[in-house]
C-alpha cells in the first residue's frame, strides 16, 4: 500500500483536500489572536492589524487564499456523502443541488464580509 | 467481423502453489464498437488461451461478478467497453484489495464474512401474526433506503477503498450500504444490535471520507453515504448515554 495515494487523481485531488485542512486550522489561530488583542484594547489590535499589513503577510494571505478556496470546494464537494437525505417535497436533493447551495453560500458570505470590512458597517 | 479495430488486453496471470509471482500476458484481439471488456476476455478464453480465468455471469451489469481492475480503476467487465481504452495497450488485473485466487478471480471470503455479521435481514420491530396482515410503509419511508438495497456486491468498493486495502479489519463500504438499508427501515428493530458493528473499532470511524467508493459504484449505491450517516448515527448513540434514564 505504499504510495497508494499516488496510483489515482482521485486520491491525489483527495490528499490536497486533506492537505488544506491545517492551514485553515492555523489560520483559526491567527483570527484568534486578533480577537485576544482586541480584547487587549485598541492599541494591541492596531498592533495585530500592522503587523498582518507586512509584506510577508500579505504574500501569506494570497496563497491562503487560494488553499482556502480549494479547501471550500472540496469540501461541499464531500458535504453531499456525509448528511442524510434533505427530501424536498417528497423528493431527495440531488447531491450536485446542495454542492451548489453551499458553495454559493459561501461565495455570498464572502462577498458581504469584503464588503462590510471595504465600505464599513452601514 | 465488420469494422474491427485492434487492441492489446495486458492481462495479470498468476495460479497460487504453481506460480511465483503474477505476471502479465499480453493478448492482441480484434474488436466491434459494441463489445465490451469482458467479450475482450471471452474471445481471448473461446480463441486463444482457454486457461485464462475469470468470473462472469449476466452480462448486464446485475450479477456482481465481473468486478476487476480495468486500467487501473476498479469497473465491472461487461459496462467497460475496449473502445473507450483504446489505442491501449488495456491493462487488466483483478480487483485490489482481495487474495488473488488465480487469474483474475479474488477469494472473497472476507467479504462474505462481513456481509453475514451485519445482520443482513429484517427482524421486526413489532411482532404481527399472519391473521393482523404485512408490514406496511409510505413511500417516504421506502425512500429512506431505497437506494441502499440497490447494492449487487460487486465490490469495486472495497478494491476503490484504501482504507480497507490498508486495514482490512474495516467493514467497508458495500456491508456499511447494507446495514443503513436495513436500520433505515421503518420495519425493523435490530438496530442496537447492527449498532455496536458501527461504533465497534471496526466500524464506521475507520473511513476518513475519501468517497472513491461511491465514484466507482456501478449502481449509484452511494456507500460513503451510508457509512457517514453512521458516523453522526454513532456519535448520537454515544452521546445519549448519558442523557438521563439512558446508559
Amino acid at each position: 500500500m505504499d504510495g497508494w495515494w499516488r496510483r489515482d487523481p482521485f486520491f491525489i485531488r483527495y490528499m490536497a483536500r486533506e492537505a488544506t485542512a491545517p492551514f485553515v486550522a492555523a489560520y483559526a489561530i491567527v483570527l484568534l489572536v486578533g480577537i485576544v488583542s482586541l480584547a487587549r484594547g485598541a492599541d494591541a489590535y492596531e498592533e495585530w492589524l500592522e503587523a498582518l499589513a507586512s509584506t510577508g503577510w500579505i504574500v501569506a494571505h494570497a496563497i491562503l487564499v487560494a488553499i482556502f478556496a480549494y479547501h471550500t470546494y472540496t469540501w461541499f464537494q464531500i458535504m453531499p456523502k456525509t448528511m442524510p437525505p434533505v427530501v424536498v417535497r417528497g423528493r431527495r436533493l440531488a447531491p450536485e443541488v446542495i454542492t451548489f447551495a453551499g458553495i454559493a453560500a459561501a461565495v455570498l458570505a464572502s462577498l458581504a464580509l469584503w464588503i462590510l470590512v471595504a465600505y464599513g458597517a452601514p | 467481423m465488420a469494422d474491427t479495430r485492434k487492441i492489446v488486453l495486458e492481462v495479470l496471470r498468476y495460479t497460487p502453489g504453481q506460480s511465483t509471482a503474477p505476471t502479465l500476458q499480453q493478448y492482441p484481439i480484434e474488436f466491434t464498437d459494441d463489445m465490451s471488456v469482458l467479450q475482450g476476455l471471452q474471445q481471448v478464453k473461446d480463441f486463444v488461451d482457454g486457461s485464462l480465468t475469470f468470473r462472469w455471469s449476466c452480462r448486464m451489469a446485475i450479477c456482481g461478478s465481473c468486478g476487476m481492475m480495468i486500467d487501473g480503476a476498479p469497473k465491472l467487465a461487461c459496462r467497460a467497453f475496449l473502445r473507450d481504452f483504446l489505442p491501449g495497450p488495456l491493462r487488466v488485473e483483478p480487483l485490489e484489495h482481495f487474495p488473488i485466487e488465480r487469474d483474475l478471480v479474488v477469494d472473497i471470503s472476507d467479504f462474505v464474512d462481513k456481509l453475514g455479521r451485519i445482520t443482513p435481514w429484517i427482524e421486526p420491530r413489532e411482532p404481527r401474526s399472519l391473521e393482523q396482515g404485512e408490514y406496511l410503509q409510505t413511500p417516504a419511508q421506502l425512500e429512506r433506503f431505497e437506494s441502499f438495497s440497490h447494492c449487487i456486491n460487486c465490490m469495486l468498493c472495497y478494491a476503490a477503498c484504501p482504507q480497507y486495502g490498508l486495514d482490512s479489519r474495516f467493514l467497508g463500504p458495500a456491508a456499511t450500504a447494507l446495514l443503513h438499508r436495513y436500520n433505515s427501515d421503518s420495519r425493523d428493530g435490530a438496530q442496537a444490535k447492527r449498532m455496536e458493528l458501527v461504533n465497534s473499532e471496526e466500524g464506521v470511524w475507520a473511513c476518513t471520507a475519501v468517497g472513491y467508493c461511491s465514484e466507482v459504484c456501478p449502481k449509484a449505491v452511494d456507500p460513503a453515504n451510508a457509512v457517514n450517516q453512521n458516523k453522526t448515527a454513532s456519535a448520537v448513540s454515544w452521546f445519549a448515554r448519558f442523557l438521563p434514564g439512558r446508559g
